[in-house]
């Protein structure tokens, strides 16, 4: 088998399993008793075991299989999850995801992990015997059941019992498929698909594995714990087409005993080891409602299978490529229609501009990802950090759902992981620090996500030390950032805004985590890029928040177009406040720069076609001028151009590698003539 | 023998200068050009090429010679080397021909008022026929264009 095809989906899922291993193990560290998780995380490595081994990754599975070696004593009761385990079992993650991310570059996934391994069995011997005893009481209601066999363990038998206490219905179920039956395992996933929506399978025999595997006879057997009779459970199952016949016993204390009893002599050739069965056993069954369907879609997810495809990006990106072109035509279209007037023809085009943009919105929502998929790194980093920096920290996520372009998600990692990291070293203080000011042991930060028109808003808030502007001025003068004189006209929000200056830092001692030079000027400029904006707002002693602000996405935007001269230009409607008309005469003469009264405030003017050194246009041959109103962030300009053409939807290109940096131009498109425009960077015309 | 090398010849003045073959996406008639403000004199600006834009250097600037009008002869040259692509304006090209790699020479110090730097090789094609071999990579060296902006602007 070629397993080459396998390797992109082997990658994808890989990268699902240890994410998902990473906010299970962050949230049973906040969480140690919830065995629910870790029967979720046990899935995970599960499964990533398994894969590994099919694909041949060697090293990975081995570790894997230790990790799941101690995460079944810690399932089973057998061993306290503390904090040598957990950042054991980190460890071992940042193992696995270095061997799939080496899988990923083209390597063989290789990695010296002995040390990992050593302390993982390290835990497995020393804490298996205390663990062991320690573990003894909380199985104390299964006492009875003493002589369970190896089919149910004690565990599964005491959720047994413990269920038929709080009132709820055990079954036990002997499941026999036709002896013609082609798909044996499809048929054991269909009446798995009823036990699990009228309840829980607690355990059974084959493993799911095995059935899923085909690696039975005709017959299984399942122990759950159902919310429906036993006749609608019987006659649901047997509903199922090639089930030969299906037997439904209702468990008493006693039924339990003798039928576990039974056949536990014909299952003694069973592993000894419980680590290979038990798949589908949450250890909260009893607990819980059973049928609770917000629990289970965390363990096992194959119900949603079907309704969603992953899809290569690349192909993805060939179909936006191949729209814009479509655009481009539309446009010409339109241009050609109001030439031409004619009338089926301008109605023609006029639907196609409609079913256009509609296609546009479902291509655009095609690669829209959640934020979540940036995010989610976060909880894992922060918790780091503040261990290593000895600070209590609960980072709090919302909006992770709210989704934005690939294109601007593959970028934004890096600027919010320097804001969060900002966050955690300077603007948190130690616990001591916060305990002396009044405030909870614990800092918070708040990373949320949310929509707002056009735009994705991100926001990294926490309840820290502030910005302590003093000091922010007197670093800013000493670096040369600002003048003491300049210093003085600044309000608290432009001087906030002084930490983004370029080799910037305010951190007393440079620490391993922020301050290393890369401060968050970088932060700024990446943002910028982006065709978005960073502020800051804080008070001093009470906390600081960042806030992003990103548009939706890069590859399309509205524009107004332009003419100076011979030649058009287009300007993103996003940096436009208004259009309109300024008379020569009303210009005033500042400093020998030109301004204009604008809505009560002066604004500077800005001539296009000296910044462009346009050659065949010149704004002051007129007396009339029509003009942009521009704005980068709350500094506004008027942008004097020659003709205005129209609002249009634009495609954005790169001018290539080649052309790189050039002053006040931000990109290209090509317009409906087939002539390309550049795009003006508004940015660069507001000093 | 040394190895056959397939490549473009096109005219520039009164010489003859060759791409190998595979470093040529296409060979374009001039179309409209968007004039790009800010950059070197040479760079021309950017065309559209099939809703990629690319963009486009005049060859006798960036060796320094007099640029001339464009003819009905003048053609765009696009070439690609690492990820950057550019097109040529040239004065005319016409030919594909191999040249055995024996047969080309290290360049003198100028040819035509090119610099060596610019140059593979000098290719001797017979009949006292000579063929002036480019060195993209240096023709399209940033570092050198950056420069150039910084003296013009």
């Amino acid at each position: 088998m070629d397993m080459n095809a396998y390797l992109s989906m082997f990658i994808d899922e890989s990268n699902d399993h240890l994410q998902s291993l990473n906010e299970n193990l962050l949230q049973l560290e906040g969480d140690p008793e919830d065995l629910s998780i870790v029967q979720s995380i046990f899935r995970s490595a599960h499964t990533l075991k398994g894969m590994s081994a099919t694909m041949g990754f060697e090293d990975l599975a081995a570790l894997t299989h230790e990790m799941e070696n101690v995460l079944d004593l810690v399932r089973n009761s057998k061993l306290k999850m503390d904090s040598f385990i957990f950042d054991t079992l980190f460890k071992g993650l940042d193992a696995l995801e270095a061997m799939v991310q080496d899988i990923i570059d083209g390597g063989t996934g290789k990695a010296d992990v002995t040390a990992i391994v050593a302390s993982l069995q390290t835990i497995l011997k020393s804490d298996y015997k205390s663990g062991a005893a320690s573990a003894a009481p909380a199985a104390s209601p299964a006492g009875q059941a003493e002589g369970a066999s190896a089919l149910l363990d004690q565990f599964q038998s005491s959720i047994l019992l413990q269920s038929m206490e709080s009132g709820h219905e055990p079954y036990y179920v002997q499941v026999t498929l036709d002896e013609t039956c082609v798909l044996k395992a499809a048929r054991a996933y269909m009446v798995f698909d009823v036990l699990e929506r009228t309840g829980e399978v607690v355990k059974s025999d084959p493993s799911v594995q095995d059935l899923e595997q085909e690696k039975f006879d005709r017959s299984f057997k399942v122990f759950t714990i159902s919310t429906v009779t036993a006749d609608s459970l019987q006659a649901q199952i047997a509903n199922i087409s090639e089930v030969a016949s299906v037997e439904v016993t209702p468990l008493d204390p006693e039924s339990l005993a003798s039928l576990t009893a039974a056949p536990a002599a014909a299952a003694v050739e069973a592993p000894p080891k419980p680590a290979e069965a038990q798949e589908a056993t949450p250890a909260e069954a009893a607990k819980k409602e059973a049928g609770e369907p917000a629990k289970r879609a965390a363990g096992g997810g194959q119900a949603a299978v079907g309704r969603t495809i992953r899809v290569d990006i690349d192909r993805l990106d060939t179909l936006m490529n191949l729209f814009s072109e479509l655009l481009i035509d539309r446009v010409r279209l339109e241009q050609l229609a109001s030439e031409v007037k004619r009338n089926d023809l301008t109605e023609t085009v006029e639907h196609m501009s409609r079913v256009s943009s509609d296609l546009q919105n479902i291509v655009l929502k095609l690669r829209m990802v959640p934020v979540d998929s940036v995010f989610n790194r976060f909880p894992r980093m922060v918790r780091d950090l503040a261990k290593s920096l000895d600070k209590k920290i609960d980072l709090v996520i919302t909006g992770a759902d709210t989704e934005l372009d690939r294109t601007v998600i593959d970028e934004i990692g890096d600027p919010l992981v320097h804001l969060l990291r900002n966050s955690v070293d300077h603007g948190i203080e130690t616990t001591t620090k916060r305990l002396e000011s009044g405030k909870p042991e614990m800092g918070t930060i708040r990373l949320s996500a949310y929509h707002s028109g056009n735009h994705v808003f991100i926001e990294v808030e926490e309840d820290g030390a502030g910005i302590n502007q003093e000091k922010v001025l007197k670093t800013a003068i000493k670096n040369g950032v600002i003048t003491e004189e300049e210093s003085l006209k600044l309000n608290a929000d432009e001087i906030n805004m002084l930490i983004f200056a370029p080799g910037f830092s305010t951190a007393d001692k440079i620490s391993d985590i922020s301050g290393r030079g890369v401060g968050l000027d970088v932060v700024k400029t990446k943002i910028t890029s982006l065709g978005g904006n960073v502020t800051v707002h804080s008070e001093f002693g009470k906390g600081t928040k960042f806030s992003v602000q990103l548009p939706l996405t890069l590859s399309i935007i509205s524009a107004m177009l332009i003419k100076l001269g011979s030649e058009k230009y287009a300007i993103p409607l996003t940096s436009i406040v208004e259009t309109g008309i300024v008379k020569r005469s009303s210009m005033l003469n500042v400093h020998g720069n030109r301004m204009i009264k604008f809505r009560n405030s002066i604004i500077p003017v800005v001539s296009l076609s000296q910044v462009l050194e346009s050659p065949d246009f010149d704004e002051t041959a007129e007396e009339e001028n029509e003009m942009i109103v521009i704005r980068k962030g709350d500094k506004w300009a008027a942008v004097i151009v020659d003709e205005f053409i129209g609002q249009s939807e634009i495609v954005l290109k790169t001018l290539g590698k080649y052309l790189t940096n050039v002053h006040a131009i931000s990109g290209a498109t090509i317009l409906g003539d087939g002539q390309v425009a550049l795009i003006i960077d508004p940015n660069a015309l507001i000093k | 023998m040394g190895e056959e090398l397939k490549v473009i010849v096109f005219g520039l003045g009164n010489e003859e200068y060759g791409i190998e073959v595979e470093r040529v996406r296409t060979i374009e008639r001039l179309s409209p050009i968007t004039r790009v403000p800010k950059t070197a004199a040479f760079i021309k600006g950017v065309i559209n090429l099939r809703g990629v834009v690319v963009p486009v250097l005049d060859l006798r600037g960036r060796f320094g010679l007099e640029e001339t009008s464009p003819t009905e002869h003048s053609r765009i040259i696009v070439v690609a080397v690492g990820e950057i692509e550019v097109g040529f304006i040239v004065d005319a090209a016409n030919d594909v021909i191999d040249i055995d790699t024996d047969n080309i020479d290290t360049p003198p110090e100028i040819v035509g008022g090119i610099k060596a730097k610019y140059l593979r090789g000098i290719a001797k094609l017979g009949e006292g026929r000579l063929l002036i071999m480019l060195n993209l990579s240096e023709v399209l060296n940033r570092n050198e264009i950056v420069q150039i902006e910084q003296l013009e602007v």
